[in-house]
């Protein structure tokens, strides 16, 4: 049997006094589609950041693909914050799409999806180029290589975003509610890269509040609240027969 | 996909009118603004015409010395201070600002003690402060620990009048120029620095490559405003007895009594160099700036903007 590529071993995080996640165990198997739902501020972002160490845990375990990211084992068992250094070199492999799309407003789309090869792997210049070209024919903004961020719609700078990720050939893509911020007549566009991206293997945490995309292409949902994950399945039964009262009580409000 | 989205391409289609048609309504009428600029005006040529016509005033001196070799020497002196101590103190500023934010508590702290010191006190007690460092440590040596290799010198061979002016322009700048650039790269998102993150950037990677580009947008504007305050505060140093242009036509003043016209001279050169470098400012602010900045524009940099729209509008997009 292979390593999950993620594995959430009863982790922890607070903010200050805070709790946002109370004893969440979830794994997530290579090539599967998972799905996080829940209210805002029932801590699934969170969640997605701790993953790639944007926030650190209090407490508990996270390996992605067998390795943890931001922290070494002592032999005692006690976790230990790893060096920056180090912690960026194993972040280099887990793609990230945020809300706000983030793209690097004074570089050009060519060169926001060249920085990563270029800066951290070290790739040629023109080789970079070449990939950038690719990816970006890929979500259908080829013609847009020379332009800057503040020249696109949202719905194309998120899959400028999605390509900027892709560029450092990542092994699993985390998606931060990738459509909240968008216009309702732009989500479609990002959603079928998405579903091009999904279609090709990708391993992919989504969170998410387009319940049509985690019903079609969804292996797993997981519905948060409180920090705690209360229920999780393949998409059919979280959606068609959903156990517990809260997932009913989101269910019926969202839809 | 993306031809259905084009704005362009549905803006044709539908052939929009672009005629405005006129007449447009007139602004409101204000009787006030016209008397109120009447005795403006009026205020304004009884002082013109006072200046022009005072014997006192002397313009032939004023032009006579306007290009002297001594004003011009001072002239060169007070932009070349001018320069150092911008650029060091951008330089060491930075330095100060990365301390500052550092979670390193040691390094935070003494960059806090460092611009609560030098903000604190004026420049001009600074300087003289430098200018009577002998006072204080009569010597000055260097030795590298555990040898016999070291020089020993006075301190009043190193600390020469310009070194104690520059030593003090550069070291107050320094103090704010941290400010400054410390507020420009707390200006740039968060989301920028997790980005570049996620991408498995290393910190310093990402403040060089993300975080400083963009901090330099807010950076910049003010740097401007502290490269014309430089320009005036290098004066102070005349009284270190540093040939800058101020304390060069005071030289002349001194033996010649023409106190007023040969300040005139000064007034004029440092007028002059001001207005260019706010013209530098101008072109500063509108590169980086996304064209909301208009209005909170100076008068020059309006007309500059009127001017040369077109051009700069078209070198920015090629």
């Amino acid at each position: 049997m292979t390593t999950p590529m993620v594995e959430i071993d009863h982790v922890w995080k607070r903010f200050g006094t805070q709790i946002v996640l109370r004893d969440v165990n979830l794994t997530v198997e290579r090539n599967q589609i998972v799905c996080i739902i829940g209210p805002s501020g029932s801590g699934k972002s969170t969640l997605l950041r701790c993953i790639n160490h944007l926030e650190k845990i209090n407490s508990g375990d996270l390996l992605v693909d067998g390795e943890r990211v931001g922290y070494e084992q002592l032999a005692d068992g006690q976790l230990r914050e790893l060096p920056n250094r180090e912690i960026s070199t194993r972040r280099k492999h887990i793609g990230m799409v945020f809300q706000r799309f983030n793209l690097f407003p004074h570089l050009s789309i060519e060169q926001n999806v060249m920085e990563g090869p270029v800066q951290v792997s070290a790739t040629g210049r023109s080789e970079a180029k070449r990939a950038a070209h690719a990816l970006l024919a890929r979500v259908g903004l080829e013609d847009k290589a020379q332009s800057y961020p503040s020249r696109l719609s949202g719905g194309q700078q998120q899959r400028v975003a999605i390509a900027r990720a892709l560029a450092m050939e990542p092994k699993l893509m985390l998606f931060d509610e990738p459509t909240s911020a968008l216009d309702p007549e732009l989500v479609g566009e990002v959603l079928s890269v998405m579903k091009d991206l999904a279609g090709g293997g990708m391993t992919m945490i989504v969170v998410t509040h387009e319940m049509g995309f985690a019903a079609e292409l969804a292996d797993k949902v997981v519905f948060m609240d409180h920090g705690m994950i209360l229920e999780e399945g393949p998409p059919e039964q979280v959606f068609g027969a959903p156990r517990h009262p809260r997932t009913i009580e989101f269910l019926t409000r969202v839809q | 996909m993306d031809n259905e989205r084009d704005p362009a391409a549905s803006t044709r289609a539908l052939r929009l009118p672009q005629a405005i048609p006129g007449p447009e309504p007139l602004p409101a009428r204000s009787f006030g603004r016209i008397i109120w600029g009447l005795i403006a005006l009026i205020a304004l040529a009884l002082l013109v015409k006072s200046l022009a016509t005072n014997d006192n005033m002397r313009w032939d001196v004023v032009w006579y010395y306007f290009t002297s070799a001594n004003v011009l020497k001072g002239l060169l002196m007070t932009l070349w201070l001018t320069l150092i101590s911008m650029t060091l103190g951008l330089v060491l500023g930075a330095i100060l600002a990365v301390m500052r934010l550092s979670e390193n508590y040691v390094l935070n702290a003494i960059a806090s003690g460092y611009i609560w010191f030098f903000r604190g006190t004026p420049l001009l007690v600074q300087l003289i402060f430098w200018y009577n460092l002998s006072a204080l440590y009569p010597k000055f040596s260097l030795h590298i620990p555990f040898t016999d290799f070291g020089i020993e010198t006075s301190t009043n061979s190193i600390i020469t009048p310009f070194m104690a002016a520059a030593l003090g322009l550069v070291l107050n700048e320094a103090a704010y120029m941290a400010e400054i650039v410390r507020g420009g790269i707390l200006s740039v998102d968060q989301g920028q620095r997790e980005a570049a993150a996620s991408l498995g950037m290393p910190a310093r990677r990402v403040f060089i490559r993300v975080v400083m580009p963009q901090a330099m947008r807010s950076i910049l504007p003010p740097t401007g405003n502290q490269t014309i305050g430089m320009l005036k505060a290098t004066s102070l140093v005349s009284v270190l007895a540093m040939p800058d242009l101020l304390y060069s036509v005071q030289i002349i003043y001194a033996s010649n009594y023409l106190t007023i016209p040969l300040l005139v001279v000064a007034c004029l050169w440092y007028l002059i160099v001001t207005s260019i470098l706010s013209v530098f400012q101008y072109l500063i602010e509108r590169k980086y700036s996304a064209g909301s900045m208009s209005t909170h524009l100076s008068p020059m940099g309006k007309w500059l903007d009127r001017r040369y729209a077109k051009q700069l509008a078209v070198k920015e997009h090629s």
